[in-house]
């Protein structure tokens, strides 16, 4: 049984992460029929920049996610606007074929700059080990994972149903056309949520860096995760997605436990077979435009 | 119909498939790299087999229409079976071991192709690529059998027909490769050219009104990804056939998007794209490998990013002046397109 | 006599709008019929939901005797029903003359060849020929469509759905945009339809749609309105209302 739960924590930890890392691609699908390929490297950068940070100039590790949030965002923001933004009305091949390129633009920088090796980022003392809950061992690391990533969650879900600026951010999803009409800014809206949903990226990376390992491969070996977790929660809202991650993580976790011969063959089929039974994910549409 | 008696409608639609002179002068080239290029064996043997898988994507991706990250999937499939077949000396005569291999990932591909049909482009992309990581995850588990990273080795190639060694210098291996490369091409040409290949253009244009017009839509998708699938095993058999090796990178991403990267430096829908585009990138990859070694793969990516920024159309007509007019040689839409674009 | 084509309690909801309500449409073999309405009746619903790119909610479709309700869109082609469409729904990167060899070699169940080239019998080549002529095509023939002047694409559009050889035939506002000077080819193609082919048209432009039925539907908010002969459905003081709103007197 305390297999069981701790499988389940280590699960829903893991998805949860996937979510954070997931949530701006879903985003950017939903919001502007964009497929980008590239979201992993802005998780990556966020990682690395943390990683820098916090092991070089000794910056704190809490205030080394923060910072990480701010440069992808940043990033992601310049990237928008100079490059991301003609490439809007292509077809779905033309912005595949530009973000993979990035990708591959990307891992090939980072290779040179950092090193192949595996980066690890220092953890404070309060974060390592474990505590004794009900006699179960819970990670430090992976209760922070969740809580961070649970207020995150809730936030996201606050502003985009309570305030002004989520609303403006619906509008535009379900028709720029009529939203400009209205008045609302759509290439800020745009703008700035691709520069949220990368900033999320980052903080998804530099959290990650202790779990999933980050190298400089990383945004090809963890794309197919976000896309994964997109595609199955379909694009239209967040639940769906953050659902998804949970169904993932926790499949992932408990198929690599149950299963090792299988290991990732497990969230593999897993897609495959959702896909099939509901081609535009579980929830809604996926990219319909 | 004697070609004396060939008039109007007759003869335009006979235009259509007729060959042009900048396809005979591709292959004679080909031929010849046979006699002029001794040294080269090996890297003509790989822009063979490569233009082989690029071929087949074409098949789906530029007459089709359908966007697939997975295709490396029965490249892969391809690759191991002919790799075992002869590892195992299950078969060791290589075009039937090839056959084979070939009709493997044909299964594969026909069985998959149901869910490929289903869904938008992104679903699409998903399951296709999901396909081929989960036959990596596959391959790698049963390292056993697959020999995991390190992949198939001590493959000992039989002599092709019995007849023909395989040779240090790759020269039995190009010929082979060149051989069913064209071979394969000629029949792809005829599909292209028929009322099926016609069929899958008006697809890709408008599935709407293709199934209006009669069309099952998705039986043709599923006929052309089966074969294309065919292909792709078939590039991935000669692919281990000439290299005695077989390894996980197979159906790697990495091969998939270099693949991609392949057929848009060529060109789609018109087969030849995948040819010289082939070359190109073999080529190209060439040159940045011995400029830089280890980061060849950062200027392949730059090179996706800024064709795709400045633009295919663009692109092509700014500095593809050159080859556009050798694509109007080669294909009968190429005219067609400069002629309307003219008179309007 | 079978009908050459008839609905039955036809129903079709969009969420809570209801698009067709229990329509009972019956189009006799070798008609003129035409299916006029205001804007958002429902025009094209029905047509969508003949051809079967819609599925209704309820009711059941015949053509000619036959129940196509569950028959995807390519069969209910083959068997006959052949559509064109408000805007046009061409082949972009096809020539004219690919695209009627497309429709002919479909028509003629050689669509599945992959081994032999188009059209190598001559009575396909002559087929193919004639539809061109017919339809001012052939000396724009091997353009490619998408850089086809408005008027040469929507004749194209028409002779796509007749190089199908249809038993009934749907044109859905085939004059729509058609400048003035290349109106008068569609509407002589549209009155050259042999008597055999039963035609149902949708149209707003009221000269074509009375020199040309024998019949009129009125559709409105999705169900049959008024149905007569023309001049009988001309003189209906309700029509007038419903297109102009409530004008009672002058």
């Amino acid at each position: 049984m305390t297999t069981f739960l701790t499988i389940l924590f280590d699960g829903v930890a893991y998805g949860m992460l996937l979510f954070v890392l997931a949530c701006g691609l879903a985003v950017t699908l939903g919001l502007m029929n964009f497929v980008n390929l590239a979201h992993g490297a802005f998780a990556m950068a966020g990682g690395y920049i943390c990683a820098i940070l916090v092991n070089r100039y000794g910056v704190p590790f809490f205030a080394g996610l923060p910072l990480a949030f701010l440069v992808s965002a940043a990033i992601g923001f310049v990237l928008e606007r100079l490059l991301y933004r003609h490439l809007y009305n292509r077809p779905h091949l033309d912005q595949v074929l530009f973000t993979v390129g990035l990708v591959f633009m990307a891992v090939a920088a980072t290779d040179y700059v950092m090193g192949s090796s595996q980066i690890f980022i220092n953890l404070p003392p309060a974060l390592q080990g474990q505590i004794d809950l009900f006699g179960i061992g819970i990670g430090r690391y992976r209760l922070l994972i969740i809580v961070v990533c649970g207020l995150l969650t809730i936030a996201l879900q606050l502003t985009l149903s309570r305030t002004r600026f989520g609303s403006r951010l619906r509008a535009a999803v379900d028709d720029p056309r009529a939203a400009v009409g209205l008045g609302i800014n759509v290439p800020w809206v745009f703008a700035l949520t691709f520069a949220f949903g990368s900033g999320l990226a980052g903080l998804g990376g530099a959290l990650g860096a202790e779990i999933l390992g980050l190298d400089p491969h990383f945004p090809l070996k963890f794309m197919i995760y976000f896309l994964i977790a997109v595609t199955v929660g379909g694009s239209s809202s967040i639940t769906g997605p953050f659902l998804a991650s949970l169904l993932l993580g926790i499949g992932d976790v408990a198929g690599k436990y149950y299963v090792p011969k299988l290991g990732a063959f497990v969230i593999y089929t897993m897609m495959i077979v959702i896909l099939i039974l509901r081609p535009n994910g579980l929830f809604g549409r996926t990219a319909t435009r | 119909m004697a070609w004396r008696e060939r008039t109007g409608i007759a003869a335009s639609l006979h235009d259509l498939s007729r060959w042009r002179w900048g396809e005979m002068l591709f292959w004679t080239l080909a031929l010849m790299a046979i006699l002029l290029l001794p040294n080269r064996y090996l890297i003509l043997t790989e822009i063979a087999w490569l233009a082989l898988f690029v071929l087949s994507l074409d098949l789906i991706l530029g007459y089709a229409g359908i966007i697939s990250l997975g295709h490396a999937a029965f490249f892969g499939v391809g690759a191991y079976v002919a790799g075992l077949l002869a590892l195992h000396h299950f078969i060791d005569e290589p075009v039937l071991a090839l056959l084979v291999a070939g009709l493997a990932a044909m299964v594969l591909g026909f069985v998959t192709s149901f869910l490929v049909m289903r869904g938008a482009d992104l679903t699409r992309l998903m399951v296709t690529l999901g396909i081929a990581l989960l036959l990596r995850e596959l391959a790698n588990r049963y390292s056993n059998i697959t020999g995991g990273f390190d992949g198939l080795q001590g493959i000992v190639m039989a002599p092709v027909l019995g007849l023909f060694e395989f040779d240090l210098f790759g020269k039995t291996s190009f010929i082979y490769c060149l051989v069913v490369l064209f071979l394969l091409f000629l029949v792809a040409r005829r599909i292209v050219h028929s009322p099926f290949g016609l069929s899958l253009r008006a697809i890709r244009n408008n599935p709407l009104r293709a199934s209006a017009i009669g069309i099952p839509v998705n039986r043709r998708l599923i006929a052309i990804y089966t074969i294309a699938a065919f292909y792709a095993g078939i590039a991935g058999g000669l692919s281990t056939q000439s290299t005695a090796l077989a390894s996980l990178d197979v159906f790697s991403f990495e091969r998939s998007a270099d693949l991609l990267l392949v057929l848009v430096i060529g060109g789609t829908g018109y087969l030849y794209g995948g040819l010289i585009g082939a070359v190109a990138f073999k080529l190209l990859q060439d040159v940045l490998a011995t400029w830089t070694p280890q980061y060849w793969q950062f200027w392949i990516g730059l090179i996706l990013v800024v064709l795709v920024l400045i633009g295919r159309e663009r692109l092509q007509r700014w500095i593809m002046w050159g080859p556009e007019r050798i694509k109007g040689m080669f294909d009968r839409s190429g005219k067609a397109a400069a002629a309307g674009e003219k008179s309007s | 006599m079978t009908l050459a084509l008839e609905t039955q309690g036809l129903v079709k909801t969009f969420g809570g709008l209801t698009a067709t309500r229990d329509l009972s449409l019956k189009v006799e073999r070798g008609a003129r019929h035409a299916l006029i309405g205001p804007n958002g009746a429902g025009k094209t619903t029905v047509i969508n939901l003949l051809t079967g790119v819609l599925r209704p909610n309820s009711g059941r479709i015949l053509l000619e005797g036959a129940d196509i309700t569950a028959l995807p869109a390519h069969k209910r082609a083959l068997m006959g029903l052949s559509r064109t469409f408000q805007i046009n729904q061409l082949f972009a990167d096809l020539s004219p003359l690919e695209t009627i060899a497309l429709a002919v070699s479909e028509q003629r169940g050689e669509g599945m060849r992959w081994w032999s080239s188009l059209a190598r019998e001559a009575s396909a080549a002559a087929e193919i020929e004639a539809l061109l002529q017919r339809f001012h095509l052939a000396d724009v023939m091997n353009v490619r469509t998408a850089t086809l002047p408005y008027g040469k694409q929507r004749l194209l559009e028409i002779a796509l759905a007749i190089a199908a050889k249809p038993r009934v035939l749907l044109l859905d506002e085939p004059a729509a945009g058609v400048p003035e000077a290349e109106r008068h080819d569609i509407l002589a193609a549209v009155a050259s339809l042999p008597r055999d082919v039963s035609v149902l048209l949708i149209e707003h432009d009221m000269d074509l749609v009375f020199s040309f039925a024998d019949r009129i539907s009125v559709l409105v908010n999705g169900a049959l309105f008024v149905e007569g002969p023309p001049d009988e459905v001309a003189r209906d003081p309700r029509v007038k209302a419903v297109y102009l709103g409530e004008a009672t007197d002058a």
